[in-house]
């Protein structure tokens, strides 16, 4: 009880203190000459916005670059030691080698899936339309370690000549085979890709979401032309429409792929990063917290930014060929 | 921006331009075409099968999670289609004991982190995003890209440095731990909606307040803040559930023990399977009932927000 009666103390502790912080610092300001009024007051209302930024990201982020040139407890300068010690393990090869898998698979076959719902089911009455896209977009409101649970479930397995309760070995019994422990299966990397899957049972949704209010936006005038002139349905599909959203599936590829650069918990719950299955957000929280390793920790956070780099790049050079146009 | 899991806020990235043209016309109910009701029967059948096979694994365990031990751990949940109305095999018991064994505990931290962190960036932002629209200084639309590009930087380069900065200022285990992290990490999103909805807004109204001597302040309050609330709407469920669904923060800064959160709760439950899968599948439900309540409740205000960010027109 005490901690709920903290936790709304804190909010209107904070909220109050932010206002009143505001209040006083607007009024100090308009008691300037109206000159310096103008050129201070913007920094009083962005001012509190942008120290957070500067505390929780920009600075931190500067302070990773430097940690990840230092030992694990950051009390003497290591060099580039980190980066090739990583990079020369077996180890780390494989967490780079199965990162890069999820980048090849998860963010395509999202989009496809999404993309695919999206342009079916708006051809199913409104009930049916709105039914379809609940049953899809419901994973996105459950966490990474729910859904975590709910796939483990799934890939449970159990001696042979018991009974299966995971679906997957239930099924797989049933049709003659024994039961196999899925998520040990690293031949062909097959237990990463069952890994994929609860990401992209989880993301589609979203994807849909997006696709399909894009998917609806298409001029009604550009498909009756492109059927007039002869056009099936396939070509008008990928000659007509998909050329007329790409905007929207540039960005929700962009979307999944930050999230499986940033994918975690999934992982984290089901394997731990075992069997081979590790990636390079795990890998990173076990360097941190269970090595205690800062250094390491923060040569692959480094790494990790200069993957990015490519698409804030993008994100920049899009947002500002959009405010030109605004 | 965000880091893991199943639900990320959505990073909005700006959508592509889309060419200007002469009042296209959007498809109506009934439009011909690859429009409503022209499904044939392959269609159809297509989305039930991944329809079901989107909601199967969820309701085996919801189904698990009311059955006793003995039937969750010998017999697939499946089996109770078979004998559906043998009320022997259905219990309340499992949600009872993983609410006693710490999941109860663990709600009552996770609104203790949740609700500052979802409520306190919301106001700060608005502030700024206020100032990004409508105020002029130098440096604003080079912040402004700042604020863009971060958008798309996953918050892991933040947490190194920030953990020994919680160690040296005593803030690790604290709530206020995470939740100023999530704000901080939470910022670049709101602004980005915030700014883009209210520069959606009429500049007359804003133009004519300013003739009427009103201050920035009092426009502020008295129009925009109003104004603004289904994009306020979209951060903060986005934010919500985000924070909720957090793994990663909350076990790095509070850790597991007295002050858990609901995910590492569950987290930990999937460690100790011993205990049995009744046990796990309702701890896990019980996790997810407040943020599918938010998100049902509210999917108006997220699926906007979803496409606001990125489908113009």
């Amino acid at each position: 009880m005490i901690r709920v009666i903290n936790a709304l103390l804190a909010i209107i502790g904070g909220v109050g203190a932010a206002l009143l912080l505001y209040y006083v610092l607007n009024k100090l300001v308009e008691m300037l000459p109206q000159k310096w009024e103008e050129r201070i007051k913007p920094w009083v209302f962005a001012g509190v916005a942008l120290a957070a930024i500067g505390l929780f990201l920009i600075y931190p982020a500067v302070r990773t670059i430097i940690l990840s040139f230092a030992n694990a407890t950051s009390t003497a300068w290591v060099g580039l030691e980190n980066y090739t010690d990583l990079l020369t393990s077996r180890d780390f090869q494989i967490t780079l080698g199965n990162t890069l898998l999820w980048i090849a698979v998860v963010p395509a076959v999202t989009v496809a899936l999404g993309l695919a719902v999206a342009t079916l089911a708006d051809r199913l009455g409104p009930r049916g339309e709105k039914l379809t896209k609940s049953a899809i977009f419901l994973p996105l409101a459950i966490s990474g370690v729910g859904a975590a649970t709910i796939w483990r479930f799934i890939y449970e397995a159990r001696p042979a000549g018991e009974p299966q309760i995971g679906l997957l070995n239930a099924v797989w019994t049933a049709l003659g085979f024994d039961p196999v422990a899925w998520l040990t299966v690293d031949t062909l990397r097959f237990n990463s890709f069952l890994l994929m899957v609860v990401v992209i049972w989880g993301q589609v949704g979203f994807s849909m979401v997006l696709l399909s209010a894009a998917v609806k936006g298409v001029p009604v005038d550009t498909l009756e032309a492109a059927r007039i002139d002869g056009a099936n349905e396939r070509q008008i599909f990928f000659k007509v429409t998909v050329p007329q959203i790409w905007g929207t599936v540039i960005t929700v590829f962009i979307t999944v792929l930050i999230t499986v650069l940033k994918a975690f918990d999934i992982v984290f719950v089901m394997t731990n990063g075992n069997f081979n299955t590790d990636i390079i957000a795990v890998r990173f929280f076990n360097e941190l917290f269970r090595n205690g390793d800062n250094g390491r920790a923060a040569a692959i956070v480094v790494m990790l930014m200069l993957a990015v780099i490519p698409v804030v790049a993008y994100q920049v050079r899009h947002f500002r060929a959009e405010e030109a146009a605004r | 921006m965000t880091t893991t899991g199943t639900t990320p806020p959505p990073t909005p990235v700006p959508g592509e331009v889309q060419p200007r043209r002469a009042t296209p016309r959007r498809r109506e109910a009934g439009a011909p075409g690859a429009g409503q009701g022209a499904a044939s029967p392959v269609v159809k059948i297509v989305l039930l099968l991944l329809c079901l096979l989107w909601l199967i694994p969820t309701i085996g365990i919801i189904v698990t999670s009311f059955r006793t031990p003995d039937a969750a751990n010998t017999s697939g949940w499946w089996t109770v289609i078979t004998s559906p109305l043998d009320f022997s095999q259905y219990t309340t018991a499992n949600y009872r004991e993983a609410w006693n064994g710490g999941m109860g505990n663990a709600f009552i931290n996770s609104f203790a982190v949740v609700l500052p962190a979802t409520v306190i960036p919301i106001m700060i932002a608005a502030f700024a995003a206020y100032a990004f629209t409508f105020m002029y200084f130098p440096g604003r639309d080079t912040l402004f890209v700042v604020v863009v590009a971060l958008l798309v930087v996953p918050n892991q380069v933040a947490l190194v440095p920030l953990l020994r900065l919680y160690t040296d200022t005593g803030l690790t285990g604290t709530y206020a731990a995470v939740y100023l992290a999530h704000i901080g990490f939470g910022m670049p999103l709101a602004i980005y909606i915030l700014r883009n909805y209210m520069s959606t807004l009429p500049k007359a109204v804003i133009e004519s307040a300013k003739i009427d001597g009103a201050s920035h302040f009092k426009t502020f309050w008295k129009l925009i803040v109003p104004m603004s609330v289904p994009a306020l709407a979209s951060f903060a469920i986005f934010q919500f559930l985000w924070t909720w669904n957090d793994l990663l923060i909350a076990l790095l800064y509070l850790g597991p023990g007295e002050r858990e959160v609901v995910t590492v709760t569950v987290a930990g439950l999937v460690g100790q399977q011993n205990q049995g899968w009744q046990l796990l599948t309702a701890g896990a439900i019980l996790s997810m009932i407040v943020p599918v309540a938010v998100f049902v409740s509210l999917q108006r205000y997220f699926v906007r927000g979803l496409t606001a960010g990125s489908v113009k027109g």
